[in-house]
């Protein structure tokens, strides 16, 4: 795909953008009254559109190498599985593949950039944004309420920010990034899953919350 | 529940993957010089130990990749976990009694 092909397509999408519904639009006023502030509080709501793009290559070729310079960040692995670079979150997903989260509206610009670099070396780089949806779960009970159905050890010494985990939360298969100490989980969920998991959490939280 | 190691994200829940069943089982050089009976061995024939067992997992909710386990069919205990490709590290031998 040619640049001005590509910046059409891009004026084509914004020019929809207003017709754009989220898995959880009609949810968050259940969500903010499932909410609640506090010492035992949590919180929960959804950030929609994130940015995600999904980039699969050899993880010791030049490629890599030639990524990690125009992200400005090393990509992440199994250790430190997750790197922060200015707006972006790379995910570790797996030994050969990661996850380039950013807000919304970002996957083009950042598409555009990593096609480059990535040249013709062996890899792909797919824009999944429509994929999954985030919810973001946060404050002191946030860990607890997370544990209701996750069996990761999510307990600081094993579990903190700058890690991530592909895993089951109440049997969905969910991206857990964990973003701050407080703590402030998202979990990237697909579309289709996002208001059964969404339930489940208000569920969950009900017994932390007034 | 069994608690099984993915070579790349851990100990995880047995419920994050899928079973593959009996692991190096090649694939024939020549399936076309293959009689009908050999190449129903090659597709359902497996091996069936009371013991150790060579066997593929999916790690399916987590990072998606095929590895395999040595697992002991009697105690479930696993013995080995190893990445696709490569030799059954173990030389234990099956017991069939
Ligand atoms: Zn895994």
């Amino acid at each position: 795909m040619t640049a001005d092909s590509l910046a059409a397509d891009n004026r084509a999408v914004d020019r929809l953008a207003h017709l754009r519904r989220s898995p959880l639009g009609g949810l968050a006023d259940r969500l903010a009254a499932g909410s609640a502030p506090g010492p035992r509080g949590v919180r929960l709501r959804e950030i929609p559109y994130l940015a995600q793009l999904n980039l699969r290559l050899d993880p010791i070729g030049p490629a890599a190498r030639r990524v990690a310079e125009a992200l400005g960040t090393p990509l992440p692995d199994r250790t430190a599985s997750v790197t922060v670079t200015g707006a972006l979150r790379v995910l570790w997903l797996g030994p050969d593949e990661w996850l380039v989260v950013g807000p919304d509206g970002t996957a083009p610009g950042v598409e555009q950039t990593l096609r480059q670099v990535l040249g013709d070396e062996p890899g792909s780089l797919v824009d999944l944004s429509a994929n999954r949806t985030t919810l973001e779960l946060s404050g002191p009970s946030a860990r607890a309420v997370l544990e209701h159905g996750c069996s990761l050890d999510l307990h600081p010494r094993a579990f903190g920010p700058g890690h991530c985990a592909q895993t089951t939360v109440s049997k969905v298969q969910v991206i857990l990034d964990q973003t701050d100490a407080e703590p402030t989980y998202r979990l990237l969920v697909r579309a289709s899953f996002a208001r059964y998991l969404a339930d489940w959490l208000l569920d969950a939280m009900s017994e932390s919350t007034p | 529940m069994l608690l099984i190691a993915c070579p790349w994200c851990g100990e995880r829940d047995e419920t994050e993957y899928h079973y593959g069943g009996q692991a190096h089982v090649a694939h024939p050089a020549d399936p076309a010089a293959l009689t009908d009976a050999e190449w129903g061995e090659y597709l359902f024939v497996r091996a069936n130990p009371k013991g150790d067992f060579a066997e593929r997992w999916l790690h399916s909710a987590g990072c998606r990749r095929w590895f395999n386990v040595v697992r002991h069919t009697v105690t479930h205990d696993i013995t080995a976990v190893y990445p696709a490709g490569q030799a059954r590290p173990d030389a234990h031998t099956e017991v069939t009694a």
